[in-house]
């Protein structure tokens, strides 16, 4: 059973990570074609580093990300922490308010939100472009929210609640206890919500594609114009550098992860 | 004060004097805890007051208040290692470094833990756990201590030792202990003062050695020691009567014919020949406990409990005789009849409730 | 005092859910219900969702197998990783969540290269001197696309929910008399029901929705729910009819969760990844 198990599990990775591995070729590829290999170049490379406007898409959605992620992480952190302390039957409904976006199907979530832009911007505020940055950066603090609480609040449960009594206890503020105290306890949440807020928000596509004005593009949505027409090369060897930059950042996950692992071992085993 | 609706703490009316060991003894959910935390100011009485130097102090939140509290399990912060954990009050009240260093160093060495200055706190054993708690409250020279059940996690004889170091450290610093637990010897041996609670009331204050010689009613008599508790009729002053006889004993001030509770405790019974007895019973179990043997004996179908080093057989007769400084009686409280009969006695049975009383809160 | 605080700090995140989650929503039902032209109220658009029917059905059907094939050989996957030491878990786990975060529109396009007539695996058949297949444009090359793109979501819950199944467990129903085939029917698989109840409904969720899979795998004979609202929005200009559909997918997705949930009932089983 084992044996069989073993085999599944090989052939399933197989098949995940067989389309990483055509793209891998494919951007070492002479040719343009995906299907034929007409020798090896690192040109690709190069060419991505030369071209203005992909450049400028990858450093949109860099901005974008990075921003959401950060404004959400903040927000959500100390949204947990008030929504923590509420009482149990008003936790429950918010906590479903948090679960929209994530049960949602993206296109729902994209659509709604794209619509009470187009109507609040053209009809109330009789805007012409009503779908601009600043439009993309409020539904990717949207959808990053949730990832936040959702990671943040375990943390606040796992707390021993005494600590922050002892901290009140020798003289801090509620404030103080917070900083001094709680952000020590929960950093690993935030530090997890951050890193997943980010990736979402990098690799978003479905909900930035509806919400996006003509100003201001992202990657992946530039990526999905590129679908339609003649694939360029290029962004074969763009996906496998961004493919490296997801992987360092999963391994800084991971390493946070056995730190903490190993912490707690130690706390239990003493 | 009410709870989620409930009422868990009533009418409870305490007075603490300078530099006193007090201990609140109680079961689980007896309201112990529930106090301390209103002395902490973590809790808001829903009425009554708390007075502290004579001023209400019900208004003054945790953080300015001259109480610092020993927690259950501790509540250390993992992030800080043993000497930042004992400053962390006095780096918050922004005292001069030179200040701190000193006093902490003062600490480390009232609790015994120089040299673990720059241990983490999870490479710590739970008995050093324990002092570092005590030195991260002290060194704030508190007014009051409150200590909740913070032996609660040791094992035995590391508790024994804490017990007599948390006596020395409260006379060299001389400071008021409000101290809560559920166990009643550490109750006794460690206190000035005992207030025994149950359902959110305060059975009984005394000394360690009035409550146990004078227990106030059945609740008390049962939790604190062991007890034989019986239903008996003071007939008048000094003369009281159960099982169908008149013993003397030593209480007095009691309505004549009044129904009360007798108590007799299990070590202050002795046999004798049964003809010499004014009791004669069978013996039904016998168990060996190390200094003494616990024997049930079965008088006319009520079972006592008798701790004697003076061995006898399952199903020997015997008899006791009981003098008048071995009777206690009490009034008749809402506890009579709920305690005090070892029909159902299993040598395991304190353990078991032991136990499961360490999982509390 | 302290619920006043908690109060302050959760309004601004609650006023923010409701504005960006929940008024959109009323804004797709305000769209839904006026005319694309006029703005007027009518009905028309939801009565014209009938057209759509076949396109819903086969969204319906093809993320139900999708979802059931990645509970076939997900399972396993998920289970071997359980049985692996924790350093290797770790290492696996990773594996299955990387592909999550890399774009799906490359890694489906890399499909296209994989499956097309003239493709990579045509080309390998050809070469061992087998038959060129009809792999593209198929029904069963939309699934694949599904399957591949949704079965992390699968993988992941399943996981969790089966490295918390205590080992004392299994070795109580093996002393009790149960051979591994029944240790695994009785004990492994009921203690999994929550794993796979959300390892469903996270697949089928995002599966039924999908605009860009069909889109270049399938043909016109396949075309998805995801499809047509997106070009309701993007190309045909009437988000009025877009909005209505997308009502319509929001109803559907929201009673198929629900059924799920009330299988299960447990929401520690909703895992987030």
């Amino acid at each position: 059973m084992k044996k069989f198990n073993r085999v599944v599990t090989v052939l399933i990775f197989l098949f995940l990570y067989a389309p990483m591995l055509v793209l891998l070729i494919a951007s070492f590829n002479v040719g343009k074609d995906i299907t034929e290999f007409e020798g090896f170049t690192l040109m690709r490379y190069v060419e991505v580093f030369q071209d203005r406007s992909m450049l400028t898409m990858l450093g949109n959605s860099i901005l974008v990300s990075v921003l959401a992620s950060a404004i959400a992480t903040v927000f959500g952190t100390f949204s947990a922490v008030g929504i923590y302390n509420l009482k149990p039957r008003m936790r429950k409904a918010v906590m479903s308010l948090t679960n929209i976006p994530m049960t949602n199907p993206d296109i729902v979530t994209g659509i709604s939100l794209s619509l009470l832009f187009v109507f609040v911007g053209s009809k109330l505020l009789g805007q012409k472009e009503s779908l601009t940055f600043w439009t993309l950066l409020i539904a990717h603090i949207t959808f990053n929210l949730p990832y936040v609480i959702l990671n943040v609040m375990p943390k606040l449960q796992q707390m021993n609640p005494a600590l922050t009594d002892a901290a009140m206890d020798l003289g801090c503020t509620p404030l103080q206890s917070f900083f001094k105290v709680t952000l020590y306890e929960i950093m690993p949440g935030i530090i997890s919500g951050a890193i997943m807020a980010f990736t979402m928000s990098l690799d978003d596509f479905v909900i930035s594609y509806f919400v996006t004005g003509l100003d201001f593009i992202t990657l992946p949505v530039e990526i999905y114009n590129y679908t339609k027409k003649q694939l360029e090369p290029k962004l074969y060897a763009m996906f496998i550098m961004m493919f490296l930059l997801i992987l360092v950042l999963m391994i800084v996950m991971n390493l946070l992860q056995v730190r903490q692992d190993k912490q707690k071992k130690r706390r239990e085993g003493r | 004060m009410e709870f989620g609706g409930e009422r868990v703490l009533d009418g409870i009316n305490l007075y603490f004097n300078d530099k006193e060991f007090l201990t609140l003894l109680g079961p689980s959910g007896c309201g112990k805890t529930t106090t301390l935390r209103i002395i902490g100011g973590f809790l808001q009485p829903t009425s009554g007051k708390v007075l502290f130097d004579g001023k209400s102090i019900n208004d003054v939140p945790p953080y300015q208040r001259q109480i610092n509290t020993v927690f259950q399990r501790y509540a250390l912060f993992p992030h800080l290692n043993v000497y930042d954990n004992i400053a962390f009050g006095l780096k918050v009240a922004k005292l001069p470094k030179e200040e701190i260093h000193q006093r902490v160093d003062e600490m480390l060495g009232v609790v015994g833990l120089k040299g673990y200055e720059h241990r983490r706190i999870d490479a710590l054993s739970g008995g050093q756990q324990q002092r570092v708690a005590i030195a991260r409250a002290l060194v704030n020279r508190p007014k009051v201590l409150l200590l909740d059940e913070p032996l609660a996690a040791l094992d035995l004889r590391l508790r024994k030792d804490m017990q007599n170091e948390l006596k020395r450290i409260q006379q060299v610093m001389g400071i008021t202990f409000v101290y809560v637990t559920h166990d009643q010897e550490e109750a006794l041996s460690m206190s000035d003062t005992v207030v025994v609670m149950d359902k959110g009331r305060i059975q009984q204050i005394g000394r360690p050695e009035d409550i146990y010689n004078e227990p106030k009613n059945a609740f008390v008599a049962d939790f604190i020691g062991e007890s034989n508790i019986l239903d008996g009729v003071m007939l008048a002053d000094y003369k009281v009567k159960f099982f169908g006889r008149t013993f003397k004993c030593l209480d007095a001030g009691f309505a004549p014919n009044e129904p009360v509770d007798v108590v007799i405790r299990p070590e202050d019974i002795d046999f004798v020949p049964p003809e010499e007895g004014h009791l004669t019973g069978t013996v039904t179990s016998v168990t060996f406990k190390g200094l003494n043997y616990d024997i049930i004996v079965d008088f006319k179908g009520f079972k006592w409990l008798i701790q004697t080093t003076d061995y006898q057989p399952e199903g020997a007769t015997v008899g006791i005789r009981l003098n008048p400084e071995d009777i206690h009686i009490m009034h008749k409280s809402e506890y009579s009849g709920m305690f005090g009969d070892y029909s159902s006695y299993s040598a395991e049975y304190d353990e078991l409730t032991e136990d499961a009383e360490d999982e509390e809160e | 005092m302290k619920r006043n605080k908690s109060l302050l700090l959760s309004t601004p995140y609650i006023l923010w859910m409701v504005i960006f989650t929940l008024v959109p929503l009323g804004v797709v039902l305000y769209y839904a219900l006026t005319d694309v032209e006029t703005g007027a109220f009518t009905v028309d658009n939801m009565s014209k969702l009938v057209r759509y029917l076949p396109a819903f059905g086969r969204s319906i059907l093809y993320s139900l197998i999708s979802a059931v094939i990645c509970l076939l050989i997900g399972y396993p996957v998920a289970y071997y990783m359980t049985q692996c030491s924790p350093t290797t878990q770790r290492f696996l786990y990773m594996l299955v969540m990387l592909p999550m975060c890399m774009s799906f529109l490359l890694r489906t396009l890399a499909w296209v290269g994989l499956l097309q007539d003239t493709g990579i695996i045509n080309n390998i058949l050809e070469a061992i001197g087998l038959p060129r297949l009809p792999l593209i444009r198929t029904p069963a090359a939309v699934i694949l696309g599904m399957v591949y793109n949704y079965l992390p979501y699968m993988i992941l819950p399943l996981y969790a929910i089966i490295v918390k199944i205590d080992p004392r467990l299994i070795e109580a129903a093996e002393d009790l008399g149960c051979n591994s085939t029944k240790v695994f029917s009785k004990v492994i698989l009921p203690l999994s029901m929550p794993g796979i109840l959300s390892g469903m409904t996270m697949v089928f969720v995002p599966a039924v929705s999908t605009f860009y899979i069909s889109n270049k795998l399938g043909s016109t004979e396949t075309v998805l729910i995801g499809d047509i609202v997106e070009r309701l929005f993007k190309q045909g200009d009437n988000p009025n009819m877009g909005a209505a559909l997308s009502l319509l997918l929001m109803v559907l997705v929201f009673v198929c969760t629900g059924i799920i949930n009330r299988f299960g009932g447990d929401e520690e089983g909703a895992v987030i990844v």
